[in-house]
C-alpha cells in the first residue's frame, strides 16, 4: 500500500503523541522532536516516507518541508521509497560477520528470491544489511520492526519467514 | 567473584518496576543528594570517585562537570548518550533494558548535581522497545514524586525526557547527537565552543554515556572514596564489558577495573575461554575503533607484564603494541577468522557511516573500503599496503570529529601487526579465496625506547 491510496492524516492517538512529543522541548524547540515524528509517520503511513506524508509531518510541525526531507533523507531508519511490509534489517558488521552473517544474507536472499534492497513480488518482504545493532554477543540477528531476532539460524529465518506469511 | 555496583540486581524479579526497585533500595541516591546535599558537593563526590567516561574517551566525569559554564538566567542540560553504536559494544542496552531506573535515577541525581532542570536520553532509534521501557519507568518516578515540580519537597524541579535517533553511528558523537536532538542531520559541529558552554540549544550542556551516569548512583551513595577503592590507578570502580566473537560465553559482565584480560578472557566467570576449543589469535577489545592487538599481546603486554583490564594497561605501549578500553566492547578472534576481510569489513562500516562533511573522512573511508576489498577478493597489489598506510595517515588529525581517527586506527593496527597476512592474500590470491592466513608468527619484539 502507498500512502497515496489513503488519507494523509495521523491516527488521533498517533496526534495525542506528537503533540505530547513537541511539549517535551521548550518554546520554539519543538522541532526536537522530528525524528520520533518521522519514525510515528512511517509506521501509520505504509512503512516509508512518501513526499506527500513529509509535506504533511512538515505542516503539522509547522516545519518547512526541506527540513523534514534533509532529516528523512540522513538516517538509515527512514525509508523514501516503499518497501515490502516487513523489512529484514540484517547486521553485517565485523562481530556479526565472524558468527555467520554473511551466510545469512545470501539464505535470505536465495529464500526471498530478491537482492538487497529489493522487495518480493507479493509485497511481504525486503531485506537489507545494516550496520551494527547493539547486539552483538547475541550473533547473528536482524531487527524486525521493533524487535530484534538473535542467535539466527537459516532454519530460524526460514520459521520466522513462514510465521509471517501466515499472519493474515 | 568482582564486586558489582551497577547490575548486580538484574536477576530480581521485577526489577523492572518501580516498586522492586525501591525495594531494592532504589533511589537512596535522589534522596541523599536532594536532602543531604549541595550540588557541588555532589560533583566533589563524582571527582573524588575518579569516573571517568564509560563512552569511549575515559575523560574524567568530574572534571567535565566542572567546566559546565552557568551564566545566570539561561538553562544548563544534561544529555545521556544511549545511542550505543560501535560495532562490538552493547553494554548500555543491558543496563537500559534490565534495570531501567538505575540509569533514571542516575540522571535526576546527576541533573540535580548540574542544576539542570529539563534533562534528555537520546537513544539509538533502532532499542525502540528500550525506549519504551525507559519511558515506562519515567513515568512511574513521576508518579511516585522522583521527577517533576518540588521533587521530594526540596523545591528541586526536573523533566527528563527520552528521545531517539533513527539509525546513525556518527550521532553517539556528542556534538553530532546535540544536532539530532535539535531535529537535524547529524553533523557534528566544529569544537570549540565545547557543549558545556555552547551546547544544546547553546546553552551550556553535558553529554555523558548510560554507565557514566548509572555510576553517579554507586558514587553518592557510598562516597567517592568508597568508588575509587575499587579498581588499579586512575582506572577507578566497575567496568560494563560487552564481550563478543569467538568466546564461549558472550554477553555483558561487570569488572572491577585491574582485573587481568587473561581472567576476563578465560575464567568461567567471563568470557570462559576460546570456543571450540581453538587458539586466539587476536583481540579489538575496546569497539571496532580502537586498534587490534595480536594474540601476544593480548594477555601481556609488550614488556612481558600481565595485562590488566584498565585504561592505562590497555593502552600500554601506545598504538605500537597497545590499544584502548574504549567503549568496552570486547571482540575476540580465533585462529579461523581473516584479518584482512575483518580489516575490509569495518572500513566499510565507517565509509558507511561518516557524515561526509570533511573530505579526508569521506573520501579516505571510501579509498579504504574499495582498496581493502580488492586485496581479501584477490586483486590486490604490494603498492596497495603502502597506499593504505597513507590513507589512514592522511585521515587522522585531519578532520572535524574522531570518526576520521576512528577509522583510521583499525587500518593501520591491521596492517601493523599483520602486514604478513596482507602480503600473503597479495601473493596467493587464490589461496585466499579457500583459506585462512592463521595465526599470526609471534615477533619478537624490540622495547620501545
Ligand atoms: C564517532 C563517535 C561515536 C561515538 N559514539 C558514542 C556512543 O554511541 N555512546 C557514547 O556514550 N559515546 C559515544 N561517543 C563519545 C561521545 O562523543 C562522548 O565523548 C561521550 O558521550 C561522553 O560521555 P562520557 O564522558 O560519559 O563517556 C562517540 C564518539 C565518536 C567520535
Ligand atoms: S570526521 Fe567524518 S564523520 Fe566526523 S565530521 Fe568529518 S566527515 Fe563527518
Ligand atoms: S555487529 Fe551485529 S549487532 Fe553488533
Amino acid at each position: 500500500m502507498t500512502s497515496t491510496d489513503q488519507k494523509i492524516e495521523f491516527s488521533p492517538e498517533n496526534m495525542q503523541l506528537v503533540k505530547r512529543l513537541m511539549g517535551e522541548y521548550p518554546e520554539g524547540k519543538h522541532k526536537s522532536a522530528l525524528l520520533r515524528i518521522l519514525h510515528i509517520a512511517q509506521r501509520q503511513f505504509g512503512g516509508w516516507l512518501s513526499s506527500d506524508v513529509m509535506d504533511y509531518v512538515a505542516e503539522v510541525m509547522n516545519l518547512k518541508p526541506i527540513e523534514v526531507y534533509e532529516v528523512a533523507t540522513f538516517y538509515s531508519m527512514y525509508f523514501t521509497k516503499p518497501t515490502g511490509k516487513y523489512v529484514f534489517d540484517v547486521c553485517h558488521t565485523g562481530p556479526c560477520a565472524i558468527e555467520g552473517a554473511e551466510k545469512l544474507c545470501n539464505h535470505i536472499e536465495k529464500r526471498l528470491g530478491v537482492k538487497e534492497g529489493e522487495t518480493t513480488a507479493d509485497g511481504m518482504f525486503s531485506w537489507r544489511g545494516v550496520e551494527c545493532l547493539g547486539a552483538c554477543g547475541y550473533a547473528p540477528m536482524l531487527q524486525l520492526g521493533d524487535s530484534f531476532r538473535e542467535f539466527l539460524t537459516p532454519e530460524k529465518v526460514d520459521q520466522l519467514i513462514e510465521e509471517l506469511k501466515n499472519k493474515v | 567473584m568482582g564486586r558489582k555496583l551497577l547490575i548486580d540486581k538484574v536477576n530480581v524479579p521485577g526489577i523492572e518496576t518501580y516498586d522492586v526497585y525501591r525495594k531494592e533500595g532504589g533511589y537512596r541516591s535522589v534522596e541523599k543528594a536532594l536532602k543531604t546535599m549541595t550540588p557541588d558537593e555532589v560533583v566533589e563526590e563524582v571527582k573524588k570517585s575518579g569516573l571517568r567516561g564509560r563512552g569511549g574517551a575515559g575523560f574524567p566525569t568530574g572534571m567535565k562537570w566542572s567546566f559546565l559554564a552557568k551564566p545566570e538566567g539561561i538553562p544548563r542540560y544534561l544529555v545521556c548518550n544511549a545511542d550505543e553504536s560501535e560495532p562490538g559494544t552493547f553494554k548500555d542496552r543491558y543496563l537500559m533494558e534490565k534495570i531501567p531506573h538505575f540509569l533514571v535515577e542516575g540522571m535526576i541525581t546527576s541533573s540535580y548535581a548540574l542544576g539542570a532542570n529539563t534533562s534528555y536520553i537520546y537513544i539509538r532509534g533502532e532499542y525502540m522497545w528500550v525506549l519504551h521501557i525507559l519511558e515506562k519507568a519515567i513515568a512511574e518516578a513521576y508518579a511516585n514524586g522522583f521527577l517533576g515540580k518540588n521533587i521530594l519537597g526540596t523545591g528541586y524541579n526536573l523533566d527528563l525526557h527520552v528521545t531517539c535517533g533513527a539509525g546513525a553511528y556518527i550521532c553517539g558523537e556528542e556534538t553530532a547527537l546535540l544536532e539530532s536532538l535539535e531535529g537535524k542531520r547529524g553533523n557534528p559541529r566544529m569544537k570549540p565552543p565545547f557543549p558545556a558552554v555552547k551546547g544544546l540549544w547553546q546553552s551550556p550542556t553535558v553529554v555523558n554515556n548510560v554507565e557514566t551516569i548509572a555510576a553517579v548512583v554507586p558514587i553518592v551513595n557510598d562516597g567517592g572514596e568508597e568508588y575509587a577503592k575499587i579498581g588499579i590507578g586512575k582506572s577507578t570502580g566497575t567496568k560494563l564489558i560487552s564481550a563478543c566473537g569467538n568466546i564461549n560465553k558472550p554477553g555483558v559482565y561487570e569488572i572491577e577495573l585491574g582485573i587481568p584480560v587473561e581472567e576476563f578472557l578465560y575464567s568461567d566467570e567471563y568470557c570462559g575461554g576460546i570456543k571450540n576449543g581453538k587458539k586466539l589469535k587476536a583481540c579489538v577489545p575496546g569497539g571496532s575503533s580502537v586498534p587490534i592487538i595480536p594474540h601476544f599481546l593480548v594477555c601481556k603486554t609488550a614488556k612481558g607484564e600481565d595485562r590488566l583490564m584498565s585504561y592505562e594497561s590497555l593502552s600500554d605501549g601506545g598504538f605500537a603494541t597497545g590499544s584502548m578500553l574504549g567503549s568496552g566492547g570486547f571482540i575476540v578472534y580465533d585462529e579461523d577468522q581473516c584479518v584482512v576481510r575483518n580489516t575490509w569489513n569495518f572500513a566499510r562500516f565507517y565509509r558507511h557511516e561518516s557524515c561526509g562533511q570533511c573530505s579526508p573522512c569521506r573520501e579516505g573511508t571510501g579509498w579504504m573500503e574499495k582498496v581493502l576489498y580488492k586485496i581479501e577478493t584477490g586483486h590486490g597489489q604490494m603498492e596497495d599496503i603502502d597506499l593504505l598506510w597513507d590513507i589512514q595517515r592522511r585521515i587522522e588529525g585531519n578532520t572535524i570529529c574522531p570518526l576520521g581517527d576512528a577509522a583510521a586506527w583499525p587500518v593501520a593496527a591491521a596492517i601493523r601487526h599483520f602486514r604478513e597476512e596482507f602480503e600473503w592474500h597479495i601473493k596467493n590470491p587464490q589461496l585466499a579465496q579457500t583459506k585462512n592466513y592463521g595465526l599470526v608468527a609471534e615477533k619478537v619484539f624490540e622495547m620501545a625506547q
